[in-house]
């Protein structure tokens, strides 16, 4: 076979890969599951979708997870993970109401910057810890979610940070629309955009899926791990810090239990989204989507007349879905693969 | 070609490498010249991967003379290693299974175009380059996970050939290739070699070796022994001087009395790593499972004590079947397996020892669902005596032992459960000579008393030494099988390469 036509049939293949994988690829699945949860939330009531407000929350609501989710993607796609980035965006977004109330006058965009650098630092300290410590990230950001937490709740005590407290433009960016899309989404999806460039077409972000996909080939390649592993927990931390001060903004009200829990909403919405656990796979488009999916479900499920308690359930369901479905198709591949080969 | 005008690329004298209390290199040397393919063969253990992984920037030598291309060098890191043109193949390829084929050649330099984007296309094309000029025609976009030991090995020459390296080691390169991609590998090397570069061949072939190398170094127990150029040698002197010294000595075997039937494997298959595994072990009997690393001997043992389930075939146990894929089953049926990675699977080592060794008869030791430490030492300290394991008292932990010790704790925890099948996965790997007879005698002394023993091992001479019937694994499959009498190295590795010859002619044909 000349070279010529090998590459020409490599080209064919490539252009049916390309539609047979966007077709069966994760991301597609969930957006049609959203679309269909859309749709009978729709049918069920009209203002779902067709009032001003319900196009607003539509959009709106799951813009904060997103911005976790990216980062959380991120640190699991290295083979870690970080369970402290909740009680990260509850620093932020405490700092951000205190600035306006012991500063009054500070510049927005110097809030806005200062919760950057703070999550920054704090995934930094994670980071730290992980590559130079040799801890598991589990247990480490185990012991940070519970100090970072403690911090906050020694810093506010039964303090709570209201509207009123914060300036009114600042509080406008929470709800501010531009072209009948609110600011916030439009931060998460730029923020979505960028990191999804980084880890597809860059070098350090291909050596994120290399470094999770087999930590010791990428000491053998000679990856630089460590740096690289600090930079997806500093990265992590720097997007729980900007999703405090969205946090902040959006819902106006900031006590020490700000959100609590939401570390692991992050973590479910990745793995929802089709990022391995166990690392090296899975996209940021994936986790953003898989944390619209959960947010809408979680408004859905009411109207649809499902009590509280199966709202969670629901919820747990499609992380243990996702899982199993994921174990499944990879090791029917596996197998596939080896059968395929001992026949040859 | 004469040799002295050109420059030597690798120049290593006296190279020592010590971990903890075992010498892996005691007196690694080689010298490599630009434009020559360069073999290093000893046994398994010989130290050869150790040399490679100095050259490679994985370990730092403790003394001794290493210059790369007329340099003193000392590589902190494979990437200054690979930054200074050395590039390795490992015996065992390790690539990203979730990236692509393309992405695992070029992973940490992808070419990249302007605002750092990776120039996929660029990639792409250059990936299908070096396939076409290795005339290979694998899938560039495919996951390198299911790939075959073959396929992989193919994306590492890749990685290397893309690195424009100075000098190429190939660590057993061609041990999962099929006779057409050997040849065109040897293809490859050679114009490799005539463009200048270096070539480190590692190899257990001698046919491969003897058509490809020029020179040839041999090395035995982590020291250098000779370098000869290959037109000047013979087969029967490489094996001379690989094995170098009478077998018998070392290994302590006494005759034993030769039982009933008690392990018997039919037919047992596992799709990609074995098939076709049909055996017995009697009582008394050692059988030593020889062949390459990576041969399937470890996943064999795995799936008869059930650690592994398989796809067909039956294990019986003293006439009585052994459900697959539960190790409890086996135990309770009598099996005990001593696995290859003491520290990580064979042992708690930050426990006692007489923990340790209570470990697997807990159920026996425990009333009323409590073990007490007592009990534990009550079971343990006939066997500890026995085993003349080393250290002052049974709380000692098992981690401060040396490795020697720890082994026959791992062995001891297994025989308190009184198998009448010991499965032993390289018994004195990373142990040091001395050690190495007192865990033979003791093999030989179990079998004297009548237990059936599987023992793995890499090691040619010990499998000779010790065993009274060698199977030999070849590929997932049962290559050959030789009584004691008629085992010579020779006959081991050609059979341990025999299905290789085989495919190679139905290639040819």
């Amino acid at each position: 076979m000349s070279a010529e036509t090998l590459s020409r049939q490599d080209r064919q293949s490539a252009t049916t890969r390309a539609v047979r994988s966007i077709l069966a690829s994760r991301e597609t699945a969930i957006v049609l599951v959203i679309l269909a949860i859309i749709a009978v939330a729709t049918a069920m009531n009209q203002s779902f979708l067709f009032s001003g407000q319900g196009w607003r929350d539509l959009l709106l609501t799951p813009s904060i997870l997103m911005v976790m989710a990216v980062g959380s993607a991120v640190v699991i796609i290295t083979r870690n993970v970080d369970l402290s980035v909740g009680s990260t965006l509850a620093i932020t977004a405490y700092m951000s109401g205190r600035l306006f109330v012991d500063l009054p006058g500070t510049p927005i965009i110097v809030v806005v910057l200062l919760g950057i650098l703070v999550g920054a630092v704090l995934g930094l300290i994670n980071g730290a810890l992980v590559a130079f410590g040799k801890v598991p990230a589990l247990v480490v950001t185990l012991g940070t979610m519970y100090i970072y937490r403690g911090a906050v709740l020694t810093w506010a005590g039964s303090d709570r940070i209201n509207a009123s407290d914060m300036p009114r433009e600042f509080l406008g960016l929470g709800t501010m629309q531009i072209v009948s899309i609110p600011l916030l989404t439009i931060v998460a999806v730029l923020v979505l955009i960028v990191a999804g460039y980084w880890l597809a077409s860059t070098r350090s972000g291909r050596e994120m899926y290399a470094i999770g996909s087999d930590p010791e080939a990428a000491k053998l390649y000679g990856l630089p791990t460590t740096k690289r592993v600090i930079t997806a927990f500093i990265l992590g931390g720097a997007l729980a810090g900007l999703a405090g001060v969205m946090y902040a903004a959006r819902y106006g009200t900031v006590s020490a239990s700000a959100g609590l829990g939401w570390e692991f909403q992050a973590i479910g919405a990745a793995v929802i989204g089709g990022v391995a656990i166990f690392g090296g796979s899975g996209t940021v488009w994936g986790a953003a989507f898989g944390a619209i999916l959960l947010m809408t479900i979680n408004r859905v499920l009411p109207i649809v007349g499902i009590p509280d308690f199966w709202q969670r359930a629901v919820v747990g369901a499609l992380i243990i879905g996702a899982i199993v479905l994921d174990r499944y198709l990879s090791v029917r591949r596996h197998r596939k693969l080896q059968e395929a080969r001992d026949d040859a | 070609m004469s040799l002295s005008e050109s420059t030597p690329v690798l120049e290593l004298a006296g190279v020592r490498k010590t971990f903890g209390s075992v010498t892996a290199l005691a007196d690694g040397s080689i010298t490599v010249y630009s434009g020559s393919i360069h073999a290093l063969v000893g046994e398994n253990g010989a130290g050869k991967s150790t040399l490679i992984k100095i050259v490679a920037g994985l370990h730092r030598r403790d003394s001794g003379i290493f210059r790369f291309r007329g340099a003193d060098a000392a590589f902190n890191s494979t990437a200054e290693a690979k930054n200074a043109g050395i590039a390795v193949i490992y015996q065992e390829p390790t690539l990203f299974p979730d990236l692509s084929v393309t992405e695992n050649i070029f992973m940490g330099r992808q070419p990249r175009s302007r605002g750092g984007r990776i120039d996929k296309q660029a990639m792409q094309d250059e990936a299908a380059e070096i396939f076409a000029r290795l005339g290979v025609n694998l899938d560039l976009n495919r996951p390198a996970d299911g790939l075959s030991i073959a396929d992989q090995q193919i994306i590492e020459i890749a990685k290397a050939i893309s690195l424009d390296a100075h000098l190429l080691i190939m660590d057993e390169p061609t041990a999962a290739l099929s006779g057409v991609e050997v040849e065109r590998l040897f293809a490859v090397a050679r114009s490799l070699r005539d463009e200048g570069r270096g070539i480190v061949f590692i190899s257990h072939r001698f046919d491969e070796i003897f058509s490809l190398c020029d020179t040839i170094t041999v090395m035995r127990d982590g020291s250098y022994v000779a370098t000869t150029p290959t037109a000047e040698t013979s087969n029967d002197e490489l094996v001379t001087m690989m094995v170098g010294r009478e077998v018998a000595d070392l290994y302590p075997k006494t005759e034993a009395e030769i039982g009933e039937v008690v392990l018997e494997v039919e037919n047992l298959k596992s799709a990609g790593t074995f098939a076709d595994i049909s055996f017995t072990v009697r009582a008394g009997e050692i059988v030593g499972l020889a062949g390459l690393v990576g041969a399937g001997r470890s996943e064999i043992v795995r799936a008869i004590f059930g650690v592994d389930s398989y796809d067909t075939g039956s294990v019986a146990l003293n006439g009585s079947p052994v459900p697959k894929g539960r190790p409890s089953a086996a135990i309770r049926a009598g099996m005990a397996l001593v696995p290859e990675d003491r520290r990580q699977q064979g042992l708690v080592v930050d426990a006692s020892l007489a923990r340790n060794i209570g470990a697997a008869i807990r159920r026996r030791l425990s009333r009323f669902g409590l073990i007490t430490t007592s009990a534990e030492n009550r079971a343990a300290a006939p066997w500890a005596g026995r085993l003349e394991v080393k250290t002052s008292a049974l709380s000692m932990n098992a981690a401060t032992m040396s490795g020697g010790n720890q082994q026959k704790v791992a062995i001891a925890k297994w025989l308190a459960t009184d198998p009448s099948l010991l499965i032993i996965d390289e018994p004195t790997r990373g142990i040091d000579v001395g050690t190495k007879a007192e865990v033979h005698r003791l093999l030989s002394q179990l079998a004297g008393e009548g237990m059936a023993i599987l023992m793995i091992s890499s090691e040619l001479p010990e499998v000779m030494g010790m065993a009274d019937r060698i199977l030999v694994v070849g590929e997932g499959r049962i290559s050959a099988e030789l009584d004691r009498e008629e085992a010579t190295a020779e006959k081991v590795m050609h059979a341990a390469t025999a299905r290789h010859e085989k495919n190679r002619q139905e290639a040819a044909a």
